[in-house]
């Protein structure tokens, strides 16, 4: 049967229906608006299911968290929650991150691993942050039916932390530390970000919160402000190294990213944040156990085809 | 009159007793926005200056051949656990796209020698001398090639998929892909009797991407950091102008 709209994407070259474009944009969106993440851990596989090669899945995603982040990041600078120290900080180790991974990324293509790469790496990160968070919210709600208030986390003093030289004052974020722990986080984001097509918030949140000690509501804005940079870099660099940005397959999944998040803004208001963030372990466990088989299971075709030679 | 005799005589000069006279529905193929792979009618007839010989088996072939390209087949083992590449061959000029029609199955079209001489069949045209050069030749990477391109549908075999009326007028469609390449697509029409050529007849169909595709394909290789520079900004404002959009409903 044949689809009513299909759209030939130039650089991906394969021929895709648009409306399955549109959705799976609109689908991810009302997932990142639900759980408030960026959605590209979740896009990226996605789209090497419905066929689009890895390269230009990776690249393209990129490009697309660079539109996403940027109108997220407006509203936070209209709330004033974005530290810039922090995040001119955090973004000095994403760019030299990303530089490392796109060149990481073009050797490992050349070499015929970059599936291999980006799989293992989602399967590793998705898993072990989607069992922490599982465990963490499970823990919560048992927390909750067992009544009582909640005991607070206490913010422990790292003291390896603040031994550290190269200390600055981040104003915003009222720290005074040193530089090197954003600089890493960052560097770590930023290969990340090039190598598999995520924003990298899912790692960098957690970090700031519990590794820098960063004050929760200026988090989300400053890794955005940080996102938006880092990816637009990643996004120069695969079109200039690799040549694999879809900016027709950017536009479509964007569209329809944009409005799902908006539906999914709405549903996230009226459900607990517990069962959100169970519901979101749980995802994120389901996609990195779909890639793990792939890797764990024996496949049907053992030889596969690809571009390469005097690449 | 007399002319037109005189160039009848000519036309029937050659020695071969039967000609194929063929043509292609189209003969340039454009890659727009909603290319969705083309069908391409091949038809044409057979002249003959004898009545055909009698008690023998005619067959019509037709091949496609796309652009050469550089590939790399790849082959998986397991390693620690987890299945990885792990050896490796590179093809080099495999074609991007081949296809065999054939009025007849193939094993009563075509004798062995003669698919030797004339590369009809896919694994014969894939090791013609003039084609694919591949790393420590491998007959396993060679069929593997050519399993998985036809399960991808850019290789493939249509047997009997070669119309024939009253043993002189022949068509056949051929269905080219979504995922075409850019370049020369060689046709070949082959007339055999008991498996051998009688005559054939070779033209080409060019496939370019046209319009707003070509215009970023062209972009995004000659003018990379342009084009980075145009994809970030096409994004941003596509992205936060939905936004608006959305908010303006809302409101």
């Amino acid at each position: 049967m044949r689809c009513p709209l299909q759209i030939y994407l130039p650089i991906a070259e394969v021929s895709v229906n648009a409306f399955l474009l549109l959705g799976l944009g609109g689908l991810v969106g009302i997932l990142s608006g639900m759980f408030g993440v960026g959605g590209g851990f979740l896009m990226t596989p996605l789209l090497f299911m419905i066929g689009i090669p890895p390269a230009v899945a990776v690249a393209t995603e990129a490009n697309q968290i660079v539109a996403s982040s940027f109108s997220g990041v407006l509203a936070h600078f209209k709330r004033k929650t974005v530290d810039f120290r922090m995040g001119l900080v955090l973004l000095v180790g994403g760019l030299i991150g990303a530089a490392v991974g796109v060149q990481v990324f073009a050797i490992l293509r050349e070499l015929g691993q970059v599936d291999l790469l980006v799989k293992l790496s989602y399967v590793l990160f998705l898993g072990v942050i989607g069992g922490l968070m599982f465990l963490e919210s499970l823990n919560s709600i048992r927390r909750a039916r067992s009544a009582g208030p909640a005991p607070r986390t206490v913010r422990r003093q790292r003291s390896w932390i603040h031994a550290l030289p190269f200390k600055m004052k981040f104003r915003t974020s009222g720290l005074y530390i040193s530089v090197i722990p954003p600089v890493i986080v960052g560097l770590l984001v930023g290969v990340l970000a090039a190598i598999m097509g995520v924003g990298g918030g899912f790692i960098m949140v957690p970090a700031m919160i519990y590794l820098l000690g960063m004050p929760t509501k200026v988090v989300v804005g400053t890794s955005l402000f940080q996102i938006i940079f880092v990816t637009a870099f990643a996004t120069m660099l695969h079109a200039t190294t690799n040549y694999t940005v879809d900016m027709v397959l950017a536009v479509l999944l964007l569209l329809g990213g944009v409005v799902g998040a908006q539906i999914g803004t709405r549903i996230g208001v009226k459900m607990k944040a517990e069962q959100l963030r169970i519901l979101l372990a749980i995802l994120v466990l389901v996609v990195s156990g779909k890639l793990a088989l792939d890797l764990l299971i024996e496949p049907a075709e053992l030889y596969s085809v690809g571009f390469g030679g005097q690449e | 009159m007399i002319r037109l005799l005189l160039i009848l005589l000519v036309a029937g000069l050659p020695l071969r007793a039967e000609e194929i006279v063929a043509d292609l529905s189209q003969d340039r193929i454009s890659i727009s926005t909603n290319f969705d792979g083309s069908e391409i009618l091949v038809f044409g007839a057979i002249k003959r200056n004898a009545p055909q010989p009698v008690g023998t088996d005619m067959a019509v072939i037709i091949t496609v051949t796309g652009p050469r390209e550089d590939i790399t087949v790849r082959r998986k083992a397991r390693r620690f656990g987890i299945w990885v590449n792990t050896d490796s061959r590179e093809v080099n000029g495999a074609p991007s796209f081949y296809s065999v029609s054939s009025s007849i199955p193939l094993s009563r079209a075509l004798t062995p020698a003669e698919d030797d001489r004339w590369r009809i069949t896919t694994a014969s045209a894939l090791t013609a001398p003039d084609m694919t050069t591949m790393t420590d030749n491998d007959p396993e990477f060679l069929e593997a090639l050519i399993r998985v391109n036809t399960a991808a549908g850019t290789y493939g075999t249509a047997e009997e998929s070669v119309q024939v009326r009253d043993s002189t007028l022949f068509s056949a469609d051929i269905a080219l892909p979504a995922d075409l390449t850019e370049g020369n697509y060689n046709t070949r029409i082959f007339l055999t009797r008991n498996g051998e050529v009688v005559d054939s007849y070779a033209t080409s169909i060019y496939v370019q991407k046209v319009g707003l595709e070509r215009w970023i394909y062209a972009l995004a290789n000659d003018e990379p950091i342009l084009y980075g520079l145009l994809s970030l900004f096409i994004a941003i404002v596509a992205g936060w102008g939905a936004s608006a959009v959305f908010r303006l409903f809302k409101n």
